[in-house]
């Protein structure tokens, strides 16, 4: 038991805050709001109309009830929808950016001024909803790449946004979907035109800074005929005590011959040992398979969050398309996770790869909800999902909750899930062998997780399997 | 918000308020058990596809029917009689109900050990007004469960059956709930109560049919069980449900199981009938120990739709549940499975292993199987494990290249998928009966394949 306590008390790494001066629009949410939002950013008369839209479907939805996570009501008209950095002048070069701003780049460790020179990363830095700074964008430009954020695509881009936006995750999807649609404040946008293999891996670091700002980010992928991308996302956030709503969409879409390979590691702040503070991230991330042989792939390594409530899905609408999923989720203490994927098989010769991993320790909860689901037409569908639970401790949870929906009898449908923890035995064996307890946790650990960390780019499989040692220090004993 | 829904409240109501009048007789615990079983119906109403329970089977059919409470008149007795076929294992020992009616002309108990009680419920509430009142309903709790309310309020027979401490009863006990088709809708509640005591051992069937040609005419029943077991200390107790009814019934069905200390729970369910076909067991360990085994079949053909739900709750340390459950699903038929692990803080040394596999022997049929695990405690073995699938193709090409006929050999594969889950079953010439049914039907239908 002294050891759980001992990484209880561990304190949250990131929990810093910057103190900039804020541009902030008055708490609550209004269809004023939403002009006031739609206004500061100059956005042109089809956002307006959007947003408005989506707030009116909003007004009538409720809140979802049935994900396996409890926490008092949120007020919404409790939240500050928009604040953004102090405006400035463009920024032509790094050393125009506020110093104070980096040096929070530097304690998150993003390398953004060495990063040129170190790492092929082109970053798109969220820095509370507006975007500082873009990297590399005269490199991608050359591959006619579009990376930018959502700001400037919707002004430089129209028609992309107008034809794509909401085409995946409409805006009366779900309540904070609709949420995310009327006061998204920024996010990234990434465009790769027919034919062009990303010469980079694309990058964007979100982070929550201003303490009542619930974030809303929105990103959209497109992937032109023959076009492949991979996008990694990584958040930490510095530690509050209030509750931050984070309602996030992701969009892809891949048309044919298409791949988008989309990656996170997500560490935000948890709350303490007691529950207290952490951030709800309630995440509406889907991929369209629109296009044949096109292909999505999610990865994702969640170990933050007081709540996480995140299915990141495949529509696999293409003939002979391809989605996958891959997830290691982790919970600790008071943490709550309620994530997955669904898997919607529509074309002929789908295919659908499901690898689930959940550890949960302390007085977590953690649970796995898929969806697999084959329409009628679907012929030759094909999906194995696998999904493991450890359990470290007795005082915590691991549920799984798979929806196996079949209307084609050509099908092939297998589900596999177990149940486990690290033996006495095991520990033994490694202890035997000199390698001390921490370390043998941490091997069993990444053993446990390696079909999921091999699909992450290099740098995050170091980063993920370093984060999830960090987490459960001395949780076994 | 729903007026549909006011009027099959009020429908139900009705036949209540008679119910309650006729049985003005009954001692007061049962008479307010009742009341308080129908006033929970009438707060949940029938439940609706918005209910995740019932996400994937709409009763609106049933819901939508008025029923009338089963009764003999206009029953041919001897013609049922001439039709029911009663195997050599129920010979010396059997229950018969005809529309939820005690037919003690049809029914034999002989030969059992002394002190065995299996009687009907309404005979054992005059006799043994002590036992039932302390221990009938205590299982099956019907808060939030519609159906499970509506028996409760409703049932006025069924089967008493009390095994005491250390009895071996070898013959089994068979349970039959007759159903005659009508021209009139009609609505029965069997109920049954099964105590195992201490290291006993027995083997109870209850068998659900339907006698009587089906034509145009024939109204829509509805049969609505309840059951609840009680497996003492030590005790083994081998259940079967075999249900055959009628494709104009509805079957809703609700079992509830203790298991206490070392006991040993064997179940084993064939659906076969119904037009909306739901069965539901619901096991708790109350001490350690305690195993269960549940298999499972369902064969749905037709429009059929058969739900087969299973939750065990692993509360206490050390118990073992095995579940197997497979589903044969052809024509436009639906199946739904659901499979509820609950693995609870203390319990410990759990093993708990849940299957469900499905074949779909049709491009139009399907399945919605969600198997469930709910764990709390880490020093466990849990895995589930779902399958959905066609017959192998490799395994038809063994066949063939025999020179077997591509129908013969599919429905040699079909019928090996079955026979796991009957051949088992320790009553010979129940199981020779079900081989014969599954084989029949199986080599009856064409299957839409290439």
């Amino acid at each position: 038991m002294d050891t759980l306590t001992a990484l209880a008390t561990q304190e949250y790494k990131y929990g810093f805050t910057t103190d900039i001066e804020s541009d902030v629009a008055p708490r609550g949410l209004t269809e004023d709001t939403i002009r006031l939002i739609s206004h500061k950013k100059g956005e042109p008369e089809f956002m307006l109309e959007f947003r408005l839209k989506a707030f009116r479907q909003w007004l009538k939805m409720t809140p979802p009830t049935w994900p396996n996570v409890t926490y008092p009501e949120i007020d919404f008209q409790d939240i500050i929808y928009y604040s953004a950095p102090k405006p400035k002048a463009k920024l032509a070069s790094l050393d125009e950016v506020d110093p104070e701003l980096l040096d929070t780049f530097a304690k998150l460790g993003i390398p953004l001024n060495e990063q040129k020179m170190l790492a092929n990363v082109a970053v798109d830095a969220i820095f509370d909803s507006v975007s500082v700074a873009t990297t590399y964008k005269e490199k991608l430009h050359e591959a006619g790449v579009i990376f930018c954020s959502f700001s400037e695509a919707i002004r430089d881009y129209p028609e992309l946004i107008q034809k794509y936006m909401g085409s995946v995750v409409p805006v009366s999807d779900n309540f904070y979907a609709a949420l995310n649609s009327a006061v998204f404040t920024d996010g990234s946008f990434c465009y790769i035109p027919k034919g062009v293999t990303c010469p980079m891996e694309l990058s964007s670091y979100f982070r929550i800074n201003n303490p009542d700002t619930g974030q809303f980010e929105r990103t959209l992928i497109i992937c032109e005929e023959g076009a492949s991308v991979s996008y990694l996302e990584g958040c930490t956030a510095p530690k509050f005590d209030k509750n931050q709503l984070h309602a996030a969409v992701v969009e892809l879409v891949a048309l044919d011959n298409a791949t988008i390979k989309y990656s996170t590691v997500q560490n935000w702040y948890a709350g303490d040992k007691d529950g207290l503070g952490g951030i709800y991230n309630f995440v509406t991330k889907r991929g369209k398979c629109a296009g044949k042989n096109s292909k999505i792939s999610w990865t994702q390594v969640e170990t933050g969050s007081a709540i996480t409530w995140k299915y990141p899905s495949c529509v696999l609408l293409g003939d002979n398309s391809v989605g996958e999923f891959y997830s290691v989720a982790l919970t600790n203490n008071m943490q709550q996770a309620d994530t997955g994927t669904k898997m919607i098989h529509v074309g002929k010769n789908t295919s659908s790869t499901i690898v689930s991993k959940g550890i949960s320790a302390g007085k977590s909860n953690n649970s796995y909800r898929g969806l697999v689901k084959v329409l009628p037409n679907a012929e030759n569908a094909r999906n194995y999902t696998q999904c493991d639970s450890m359990l470290i401790g007795h005082d915590c949870g691991a549920n799984t909750f798979p929806y196996i929906e079949v209307q084609n009898n050509s099908a092939q449908i297998e589900h596999e899930a177990t149940t486990s923890k690290i033996s006495e035995e095991q520990i033994f064996y490694f202890l035997q062998r000199g390698i001390p307890q921490e370390d043998a946790i941490s091997m069993i650990i990444n053993g446990f997780c390696k079909e999921v960390f091999r699909e992450l780019p290099m740098e995050f499989a170091v980063e993920a399997s370093r984060l999830l040692g960090m987490k459960l220090e001395n949780s076994v004993g | 918000m729903f007026p549909e829904r006011s009027k099959e409240k009020s429908q139900y109501r009705d036949g209540f308020e008679v119910f309650l009048t006729a049985q003005a007789n009954a001692p007061q615990w049962l008479a307010s058990l009742r009341e308080r079983a129908f006033a929970e119906f009438e707060r949940l109403g029938f439940p609706t596809i918005a209910n995740e329970e019932w996400k994937y089977t709409n009763i609106a059919p049933l819901a939508g029917q008025a029923f009338r409470r089963g009764s003999l008149e206009g029953v041919d007795l001897a013609q049922v009689r001439r039709q029911l076929r009663i195997y050599p294992e129920a010979e010396r020992s059997r229950l018969v109900f005809i529309n939820g009616v005690y037919v003690p002309e049809f029914s034999v108990i002989e030969g059992l050990p002394a002190g065995v009680v299996v009687t009907n419920l309404a005979e054992g509430l005059a006799t043994r007004q002590e036992f039932l009142e302390a221990n009938f309903a205590t299982l099956a709790d019907f808060e939030n469960r519609a159906f499970t309310a509506l028996n409760t309020a409703h049932a006025n027979d069924g089967a008493l059956i009390v095994i005491p401490r250390g009895k071996v009863v070898e013959t089994p006990i068979n349970l039959f709930f007759v159903t005659v088709a009508s021209p009139i809708a009609q609505v029965s509640f069997p109920r049954v109560l099964i105590h195992a005591g201490e290291a006993s051992i027995a083997t109870v069937v209850e068998n659900f049919l339907t006698l009587g040609e089906t034509t145009p005419d024939t109204a829509p029943a509805f049969t609505c069980p309840v059951t609840e077991i009680r497996v003492g200390d030590g005790a083994n107790l081998e259940h079967y449900k075999v249900q055959k009814e009628s494709l104009r019934t509805f079957h809703i069905a609700n079992t509830f199981a203790d298991l206490h200390h070392t006991s040993v729970l064997n179940s084993n369910s064939i659906s076969l009938g119904g037009q909306i076909a739901r069965n539901r067991i619901a096991v708790a360990f109350k001490a350690e120990g305690g195993e269960m085994n549940a298999k499972g079949l369902y064969y749905a053909t037709g429009k059929q739709l058969m739900d087969s739900r299973l939750e065990v709750d692993h509360a206490v340390p050390n118990c073992t549940s095995q579940l197997l459950y497979k589903g044969m699903l052809d024509d436009k038929a639906r199946g739904v499975f659901n499979g509820k692990v609950f693995v609870r803080h203390d319990a410990q040394g759990t093993n708990a292993i849940q299957t469900n596999k499905n074949l779909l022997l049709s491009q139009t049929a399907r399945i919605d199987t969600k198997p469930q695990l709910e764990i709390f405690a880490d020093d466990v073995k849990c895995g589930h494990g779902a399958t959905v699938g066609q017959l192998s193709q490799d395994e038809l090409f063994y066949l063939l290249s025999r020179g077997i006929e591509t129908q013969a050999a599919r429905n040699l594969l079909t019928y090996a998928f079955a026979h796991e889950l009957v051949e088992h079953i320790k009553i010979e010439s129940l199981k020779e009966e079900l081989d014969r049914t599954i084989s029949s039907r199986i080599s009856s239908t064409e299957h839409g394949f290439e």
